[in-house]
């Protein structure tokens, strides 16, 4: 143990997991570790090896959440094999393009990863399971409709003859799929629907977890990035003399219009010399633009009549307004969020003239494997992206593959050398897709039993879609995710309330800044607005927040099953300890229904989130443990925008460049979180992203009920809690 | 040249003496458990311990440690993931994606090393490691039952 080791690049080298399926499929894959004897697949989804280990392939990417573990759950719920022996591998993009898009999307966002391809995969396991079935039907000569499989063991009913899967698996492999298959009622899974622990658990607790930013290559050197800082800026000059020299220094390069790159033997070098290098940039027309100068323009949309688009509208809203009453209005802003995942955006790519293969952490290996041909300038035959877990994803590394086109930019520039790119963390906070900023003018009016008669809902603010996807724009250019959870019915983001006079329409005010898909999207800001000002016409009305509510929520019953379990769980109709507080918020989005209940006191202006109760009705549950966690991820993702998140704008450029100035929960912060799992039956919803929107209104309702102050633009931590 | 002892084992690096500890552990020693998260001491990702004491190796100069100084890393923090820490952190599924998860465990071994019954305060207080994904109530639990179980 004392001799000094001898280290060369080459101990340690990862081979991706990602690719070794890929080999039995007769792919060229470099750097590939050694395959072994791979058996044949059973098909697509599933692979026997002699020994009954079963590798169930999963298409969609593990970031955290959990669904690698879920998906796996549901096929093997329906293969009917022995769970302790399944392990999983990520097919690649490329792979499922030669094979006809054999495994669907590969896109995981949007809460999707189960609910949009459960069918698909379930049938996967069945057809495998029939497969292995008919081979030893065959082999015994009865036949397969006397035999079942349980356990990865089949058994001949009538004779007890028993064999399992490993030793049928070649001969499953030869059988013709079956032309249909039954799935089973999830009332009768057994694998599926358990709290079964997750896969991927224990190589994170010893370093021996690959993510992308740890990946080794043969010969690979590291770049470090530098873009433009203002937003719509670009790279004017740079002087690589003066860094050329610097150790491990071998190229600095221009990587596109806007950025340039050191490249280096070591990432912290090529940073060093980054650092060191003189850089000019052009910074373009944006540098007038701050957070003051956009807020002004979202102001003004919210009594404009230019560029406003209906979301939904019943009634009359505008005219009972006009009429007057009892008329209640307020302002709420949300600002711009940084998705900040822990692990920073990177990617590594390998270039030939023949070639090219990325290995990325990435929420979208088809659009990664895209955008990766058109860096590289080949055909899309000719690339691969071999996907490898993330370090977190919530949305960033989805429709957004910046550091795969750079890093594939970069490794044109040097032919047959893999390229390692890494961004600082600076570089992450500076150019990220913002969670846009939005505000939003609210107005009810009240009759004289208190009842909402009119209610108007007037958002401002930035569209993602019209940057980020336009394609996904409606006709007439609105963007339908700005009014996630307030449409009028549907199956994804209905409005929890019956107003008979409704109007929500959106001013598309577009800021130069560009803006993403961050957890939960517009459902955030929608819940707070909503939620917040429903407690605010709760009070005005001189009613108890759940009863005021419970009244608009009669056509809703699973919204209001949701709330109702909060508040009971709470103890909503108890009194509270002395010095605490509740609140109470609810919202559909990504096809489920959530509601958060929320606890907290203030003292000495100080803040304390005790304890948050959630509930969620996703339908069908995979794994209530996976989801539990989920929901207080998501919280702690929400209540740290409501606490702490904020980047602001001077200078066309962010001001935050790291966790010191954009601060975000941690453990001293965190409260008790309690989740009720409730699914209702007939349908899917998602997990990963809807409970974050119901987290700060709860808390903020609590707040009010705490100090008799609204909260109407967060972050908190901005705010005076103390002077009431 | 500078000489550092990892997990135990001495090494020779030849590197800047201002480069910082973390990327000597990942880029020349190929220990990429240890991981970078903001490399201004803010997050915690980079936690290893030196001499037993958690330490935020992403502002620590390979110059300022001593080769007599024994660095842990979480690769090193036992011989097969047998920690007490490892071992409830497995019991209760803590980690997400995982990226944090190295610096939250070494932060947490080192707590419950000094401290034999840490108090939810106490681990308020030392463990201010930053979680995205959210595992913070499953590190304090997984913190407690290591205790119980140490
Ligand atoms: S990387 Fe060292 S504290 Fe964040
Ligand atoms: S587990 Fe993902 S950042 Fe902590």
């Amino acid at each position: 143990m004392n001799a000094i080791a001898k280290l060369s690049r080459r101990n340690f080298i990862v081979g991706s997991t990602a690719t070794i399926g890929g080999l039995s499929l007769g792919f060229c894959v470099p750097f590939a570790e050694a395959a072994g004897n791979l058996p044949p697949e059973v098909n697509a989804w599933v692979v026997v090896r002699p020994d009954d280990t079963i590798v169930i392939r999963i298409a969609r990417s593990e970031m955290g959440q959990g669904s690698l573990t879920g998906l796996a759950q549901l096929v093997a719920e329906e293969l009917e094999c022995d769970w302790s022996k399944v392990t999983t591998e990520y097919p690649s993009p490329g792979q499922n393009l030669a094979r006809n898009e054999v495994w669907g999307d590969f896109t995981t966002t949007g809460s999707r990863a189960i609910r949009r391809s459960h069918e698909y995969v379930r049938q996967g396991g069945a057809a495998a399971r029939e497969m292995l079935i008919a081979a030893a039907a065959e082999q015994w000569g009865v036949p397969a409709r006397e035999c079942r499989a349980a356990n990865s063991v089949i058994t001949h009913q009538p004779s007890g003859r028993t064999t399992t899967y490993g030793k049928v698996a070649d001969a499953a492999a030869r059988q013709t799929p079956p032309s249909e298959v039954k799935l089973k009622d999830p009332k009768d899974w057994n694998i599926a629907g358990q709290p079964l622990h997750r896969l991927d658990t224990a190589d994170k607790l010893t370093g021996k977890q690959k993510y992308g930013i740890d990946l080794v290559q043969p010969g690979m050197l590291n770049a470090a990035i530098r873009a433009c800082p203002v937003f719509g800026g670009k790279l004017a000059r740079f002087d690589a003399a003066a860094v050329q020299t610097m150790p491990g220094v071998r190229k600095v390069l221009q990587v596109d219009e806007t950025a340039v790159a050191v490249v280096a033997d070591t990432w912290w070098r090529a940073k060093t010399a980054l650092d060191a290098l003189p850089i000019t940039w052009d910074e373009g027309s944006n540098t007038g633009v701050s957070s003051a100068s956009i807020a002004e323009l979202l102001a003004e949309g919210l009594e404009s009549d230019e560029r406003v688009f209906v979301g939904t509208s019943i009634g009359d809203a505008r005219g009972v307004i006009a009429k007057g009453g009892k008329v209640i209005t307020a302002t709420y802003a949300f600002p711009y969020q940084n998705h900040a995942t822990m692990e920073p955006m990177n990617a590594t790519a390998l270039w030939t003239p023949e070639r090219c293969d990325v290995w990325a952490p990435t929420q979208s290996g088809g659009l990664s494997l895209q955008v990766a041909a058109e860096a590289a300038g080949l055909p899309i035959e000719q690339c691969d992206v071999h996907k490898v877990h993330l370090g977190g994803g919530f949305g960033r590394r989805g429709g957004f593959q910046d550091f795969v086109r750079q890093a594939v930019t970069i490794a044109k520039q040097m032919p047959g050398t893999p390229i390692k790119l890494i961004w600082s963390r600076e570089e992450d906070m500076l150019h990220g897709f913002y969670h846009p900023t939005t505000q939003c003018k609210l107005t009810g009016v009240l009759d004289e039993a208190g009842s909402l008669t009119g209610f108007h809902m007037r958002i401002s603010g930035q569209s993602i879609l019209t940057s980020a996807a336009p394609q996904r724009l409606r006709d007439d250019g609105s963007d339908p995710l700005v009014f996630q959870g307030l449409a009028n019915g549907g199956d994804e983001y209905a409005l929890g309330y019956t107003i008979q006079n409704l109007l929500i329409d959106h001013a598309m005010r577009n800021p130069p800044v560009p803006p993403g898909f961050w957890r939960g999207v517009n459902l955030n800001q929608n819940a707070l607005y909503l939620e917040c000002f429903m407690d605010e016409l709760a009070h005005a009305a001189g009613q108890d927040p759940l009863a005021f509510r419970r009244k608009l929520m009669v056509d809703h019953p699973k919204h209001l099953a949701v709330l109702e379990a909060v508040a009971e769980r709470i103890g909503w109709n108890s009194t509270p300890p002395q010095g605490v507080h509740r609140g109470l918020a609810q919202i559909m989005g990504f096809g489920s229904y959530v509601a958060a209940a929320a606890e907290v006191s203030v003292s000495d202006g100080q803040l304390r989130i005790h304890r948050i109760v959630a509930a969620t009705d996703p339908g069908h549950v995979v794994n209530p443990a996976q989801i539990e966690r989920q929901v207080e991820g998501s919280f702690v993702y929400g209540l740290s925008a409501c606490l702490y998140g904020e980047c602001t704008v001077k200078g066309g450029r962010m001001e935050q460049e790291n966790f010191n100035t954009y601060n975000v929960m941690r453990m001293a912060d965190m409260p008790r979180v309690e989740t009720i799992v409730m699914p209702s039956g007939g349908f899917w919803g998602g997990v990963g992203e809807p409970t974050i929107a119901v987290a700060a209104p709860a808390v903020l309702n609590a707040v009010f009920a705490a100090t008799g102050k609204r909260i109407r633009r967060i972050p908190l931590a901005n705010q005076d809690l103390g002077s009431v | 040249m500078a000489r550092i002892t990892v997990n135990g084992i001495p090494h020779d690096v030849d590197v800047e003496p201002e480069t910082p500890l973390l990327w000597v552990l990942r880029e020349q020693l190929g220990l990429t458990g240890t991981k970078y998260g903001c490399g201004v001491a803010e997050c915690g990702a980079c936690t290893v311990h030196v001499d037993g004491a958690a330490t935020r190796s992403c502002v620590l100069p390979i110059s300022a440690v001593e080769p007599g100084q024994n660095v842990t890393t979480v690769e090193g923090l036992s011989s097969d993931g047998n920690h007490p820490v490892q071992k409830a952190w497995l019991a209760l599924d803590v980690p997400q994606c995982g990226y944090c998860q190295a610096g939250m465990i070494m932060a947490a071994a080192a707590l419950i090393a000094q401290n034999k019954a840490p108090t939810d305060a106490d681990i308020d207080a030392e463990i201010t490691n930053i979680c995205r994904c959210g595992t913070y109530n499953r590190v304090r639990a997984a913190i407690k039952r290591a205790v119980e179980q140490a």
